[in-house]
């Protein structure tokens, strides 16, 4: 009897398994619009297609470091394994030469190509608003002006069973917003919504900044779906910062013009881009229109607690420098502080300004996750190099010479001093961040 | 067999201030450049990084960021009759090596020189008739005026970010800066750093005795800078780690901080470490030069064809090259004839320690390089009357020592035991009250001082050595006793507990053992015809007119000062030419 049972239960879950693959292959099948015609690609077409593929950071994901552009092979870490990023050149046999518009549309909207689901990885989640004359524009710059690269593509280095595709396809069921082209919502100004365009969109600002349900799926795609959209999430060993209204730690206290600023050079008077965001200036943002720029900040300025107060502005304390002056390092961290930090962010913390950013009522250094201001610490980091700002800082790290301890002891000194208010780290969350950081 | 590397438009030999100065100027001219350092690569990150710089140890005396001598060094002599030696150990000069050159660890001293300094010769005759200089004193002037490379200092210092405070704006003279500089077309980009308290003292006591203190120029900018070229470097803090050391701070103007970031990206200039040039290659006709040999960093002999050569190499490799190349004729000191290693000079430098009491803080720590100095220019160059004083030239007096490092700078009053109790008694006592008062003196060329290829030794590659023929002469002592009288007077005036000078003498032998400035001089000077000199006022060579040669290898005789802005001007004043009148029609651009 037992075994029966045994039989039937296994039985069951064979037949449900194999519909479910079923449906999967129907529905990738399916996925998509039935034709789009591709027009005719007019070298202004095409212009715009590069200046798209440039927001859409396109290059961050496909191309690396001494291979043919957009190539593929970048390696991203998942939780079941690595995969390796796709060859989208125009190479018949490797790349996406055999791309009809619609296959394109397929894989850049719906997130199906070559019969199958995409990993999210590849943010369809975010593309998936962009215009039919957009996605025509993309595919008419990847197939005539990209060269084609016959790089071959690499396997995943998942192991069976979970690499299998299938469950993929119920995610993008469950998770993925339905395609459809981006419509203003009422009462946005044009400039507003050519903003939220590109920041809910190509842009897709939200896969790391929006935070992520236990499935990986973004809580929130656009500004309409309430106060979780861009209020900052963890992504890898950073802390995205949240990029709307909300407070301290918050873009809050930035113009529009100094957004505008930080987007288009990596950087402004009040921060340096840092973590997987100098990769975004360098390859993406610096090339946006200072036009599209002003209004994707202006789009990110809409963003905030609904009704909420507008938070008091930053108040620098003296405290702390005074002290550091007087030569009193009684309070934690300051010595520390001293030693590794105020040769360039400075006994006051107010750092040089676009060469070491200011400590003090700094975003970043206030988050509500000090998760990046202990990566930073642990690991250096380094400024993005821009046509228009071409020289690079690099902070070093310091994890070979400060302990657990020493790092938990100095973030919370930079977080509560000169005014600034943030929660403490602690020497624990170091040593999880510390291994983390370590090669694999 | 060698390895023949495809055709460029111009080859450059060592990536230095003026390799890169002309690294930009030839690429934004469209050109396709080679640029081959011999060292390896350097940048702020990794290789200045704070705090693993700041180690005296490992830079300051042990040296890791200056060429092995063990590879490649100078022979010295003192007279034509002595065999020279090698330089087996840093002592009086330092060679730079990799990226950057010796523009990674310089003090950051910016000068122009004093328009008198470029026509010294008809200077001093028109002043006080031909007698005044003796016959074996061999200088000349320039053939370009302080007029036409004023753009080209101004120029560079906008690059550099210098802080200072202009003496003489388009002829007005200002208070507070120095005097007697030649009118300058536009302020310095950078207001002066702080006086250090050693500055502020010297400041008071020269203003008693009717000197006019300015702050000494320094690469190092005062604030958050950006440089013409978009390039933003941060501002100095004092930190102590110039000299001997790459800059943390990205604030020490190096080609790294201030030119290099903009090349990075460039498709038309592609830079290879670890290339040791051997040889300036001529064409068939041997009327011009064809390219270069080098040794690669895999010991393999490699070809590099290019239409021109840009040799900017540090000022003693660039004569030795020209020598080992067989360009030009070698200078031979019997008969006065020849060019090549012509004029070799060098820097008289002189230092007065002023010992204070335990209540003055010095705290020597504090400023580093030229950063936060004080200086006066009146016993300088030609600011005097030199009718009776037996020698001409002259000093620039600075006030503050360049980092306080503890192993090199631990200046000590005569008498102090060099080890045990006593020694670290008078360290406590001394290290943070105590200052020196440095010249950095001119030295005039003359018939026996030269440079020459060793007859006996050779570097790593079987290659002979470079040797340096060169003593002190009378003039040079006599300036430097003269001036150090006048220092004494300044140190009086700040009434401190002990003073003591350090001080060449007549008599005196030059010692190698004992650092006294990288300030090396001439062997390719430049002048008005190729009878007088190695190259003309652009710094084409007169033999090869493809062939340009930069560096302090082209002054004629030193002057009272550093060589860095000087020869930054004159190859930026080349460049133009380069780019206004060379590219469109390639040849002699100075007719005889």
């Amino acid at each position: 009897m037992r075994l029966k049972r045994l039989l039937a239960m296994v039985g069951g879950a064979l037949v449900a398994l194999i519909a479910a693959m079923a449906v999967s292959y129907v529905s990738d099948q399916r996925a998509g619009e039935k034709t789009l015609m591709a027009p005719t690609p007019t070298a202004a077409v095409v212009a715009r297609g590069a200046y798209l593929a440039r927001l859409g950071d396109c290059a961050a994901c496909h191309s690396v470091p001494a291979r043919p552009a957009f190539s593929g092979g970048l390696r991203m870490r998942t939780p079941i394994g690595a995969i390796y990023t796709t060859n989208i050149t125009p190479d018949v046999s490797n790349g996406i030469g055999r791309f009809t518009l619609t296959d394109f549309d397929r894989a850049l909207r719906f997130g199906v190509a070559k019969g199958h689901t995409l990993y999210p990885a590849m943010p369809y989640t975010s593309y998936y608003n962009t215009t039919p004359a957009d996605v025509a524009a993309l595919y008419a710059y990847f197939k005539y002006a990209v060269p084609a690269s016959s790089v071959p593509n690499r396997a995943t280095d998942i192991v069976f069973a979970l690499s299998m595709r299938w469950p993929l396809t119920f995610w993008r069921w469950l998770f993925a917003p339905k395609p459809s082209p981006f419509a203003a919502a009422p009462g946005m100004t044009n400039e507003v919504a050519k903003g939220a365009y590109f920041a809910e969109g190509l842009g897709h600002c939200g896969e790391c900044h929006t935070p992520r349900g236990i499935f990986l799926q973004a809580r929130a795609a656009t500004g309409a779906d309430g106060p979780t959209y861009l209020s900052g999430a963890v992504i890898e060993n950073y802390f995205a910062p949240s990029l709307r209204s909300d407070g301290p730690g918050t873009l809050g206290e930035w113009s529009a013009d100094e957004v505008t600023q930080f987007l288009l050079t990596g950087g402004n008077t009040r921060g340096i881009a840092f973590g997987s965001m100098t990769d975004v200036i360098t390859h993406s943002t610096q090339y946006m229109t200072s036009e599209d720029a002003l209004a994707t900040a202006k789009y990110l300025k809409t963003l905030g607690f609904p009704g909420a107060t507008p938070q008091p502005s930053f108040v620098y304390d003296a405290t702390e420098h005074r002290a550091l002056k007087n030569g009193d390092a009684s309070k934690p961290g300051a010595m520390l502080y001293l030693n590794n930090c105020a040769a360039c962010h400075r006994p006051d913390g107010m750092g040089y300004e676009r060469v070491f950013p200011r400590l003090s009522g700094n975003p970043i250094v206030q988050a509500r996750n000090p998760l990046s201001v202990v990566s930073i610490v642990l690991e250096g980091s380094r400024t993005p190099r821009t046509g228009a700002s071409p020289a690079q800082f690099t902070m070093p790290g310091f994890a070979w010479r400060l302990s657990d301890q020493d790092v938990a002891d100095v973030v919370n000194f930079v977080r509560t001093s000169w005014g600034n208010h943030a929660s403490a780290a602690t020497a624990d969350a170091v040593r999880r961040t510390r291994s983390y950081a370590a090669p694999e | 067999m060698a390895d023949r590397k495809k055709p460029v438009d111009a080859v450059i030999i060592g990536y230095g201030w003026t390799g890169v100065i002309m690294a930009k100027a030839l690429t934004d001219a469209g050109l396709s450049v080679v640029a081959l350092e011999r060292g390896p690569a350097l940048d702020t990150s990794p290789d200045f990084e704070y705090p693993r710089i700041a180690d005296e140890l490992k830079y300051g005396v042990r040296g890791d960021l200056w060429q092995p001598l063990a590879r490649e060094t100078v022979t010295v002599r003192h007279t034509v009759n002595d065999v020279a030696v090698p330089y087996r150990q840093y002592g009086s000069f330092i060679f730079g090596n990799g990226v950057g050159g010796a523009g990674v660890h310089w003090n950051g001293m910016v000068w122009r020189v004093s328009p008198e300094d470029l026509r010294f010769r008809s200077h001093i005759e028109q002043r006080y008739g031909k007698s005044l200089i003796p016959k074996d004193m061999t200088i000349q002037d320039y053939p370009v005026t302080f007029e036409e490379l004023e753009p080209h200092f101004d120029h560079f210092e906008k690059v550099c970010g210098v802080s200072g405070l202009a003496g003489n704006l388009r002829g007005h003279i200002r208070a507070g800066g120095n005097p007697f500089e030649g009118a300058r077309g536009d302020e310095y980009p950078t207001a002066p750093l702080p006086p250090i308290y050693f500055g502020q003292l010297f400041e008071k006591a020269t203003a008693e005795l009717g000197y006019k203190a300015f702050p000494l120029p320094a690469a190092n900018s005062s604030v958050a800078y950006t440089n013409p070229y978009g390039v933003r470097l941060g501002p100095c803090n004092l930190c102590g780690f110039c000299e001997r050391f790459g800059c943390f701070l990205y604030s020490k103007a190096s080609p790294q901080t201030t030119i290099l970031p903009i090349l990075a990206d460039r498709k038309n200039l592609e830079v290879r470490t670890g290339a040791y040039v051997t040889k300036i290659l001529r064409d068939k006709t041997r009327a011009m030069a064809a390219g270069v040999s080098y040794i690669d960093e895999n010991g393999r002999e490699v070809e590099q064809p290019a239409d021109l050569v840009v040799l900017s190499a540090f000022q003693l490799h660039n004569v030795r090259l020209l020598l080992l190349s067989g360009i030009g004729t070698p200078y031979d000191p019997v008969s006065g004839e020849g060019v090549v290693g012509k004029n070799y000079a060098y820097q008289m430098s002189s230092g007065t320690g002023v010992f204070f009491s335990e209540d003055v803080e010095i705290n020597p720590f504090v400023g580093a390089g030229a950063a936060g100095k004080r200086a006066i220019d009146e016993l300088n160059s030609d600011h005097y009357d030199h009718a009776h004083l037996g020698f001409i030239g002259g000093s620039l007096i600075l006030a503050g020592g360049t980092g306080g490092r503890p192993i090199d700078q631990m200046m000590l009053p005569p008498g102090t035991p060099a080890w045990g109790t006593g020694w670290k008694a008078a360290v406590r006592k001394h290290y943070r009250h105590s200052a020196p008062i440095g010249t950095l003196g001119s030295v005039m060329s003359y018939r026996d001082r030269y440079l020459s290829l060793d007859p006996t030794y050779t570097d790593a590659h079987g290659l002979p050595l470079l040797r340096i023929t060169f003593d002190w002469h009378d003039n040079e002592t006599r300036m430097a006793a003269y001036t150090a009288a006048k220092i004494e007077e300044i140190v009086r005036a700040m009434k401190p507990e002990k003073q003591a000078t350090m001080l060449i003498r007549p008599g005196d032998h030059y010692d190698v053992r004992f650092y006294q400035s990288t300030h090396t001089t001439g062997g390719a000077i430049m002048g008005s015809n190729p009878s007088n000199s190695v190259v003309n006022r652009y710094s084409q060579s007169w033999d090869l007119p493809n062939l340009f040669v930069y560096g302090a290898c082209a002054f004629p005789q030193n002057f009272g000062g550093a060589p860095t802005g000087l020869l930054a001007a004159l190859a930026y004043f080349s460049a133009a030419k380069i780019r206004d009148t060379y590219l469109r029609s390639p040849g002699p651009l100075v007719q005889v």
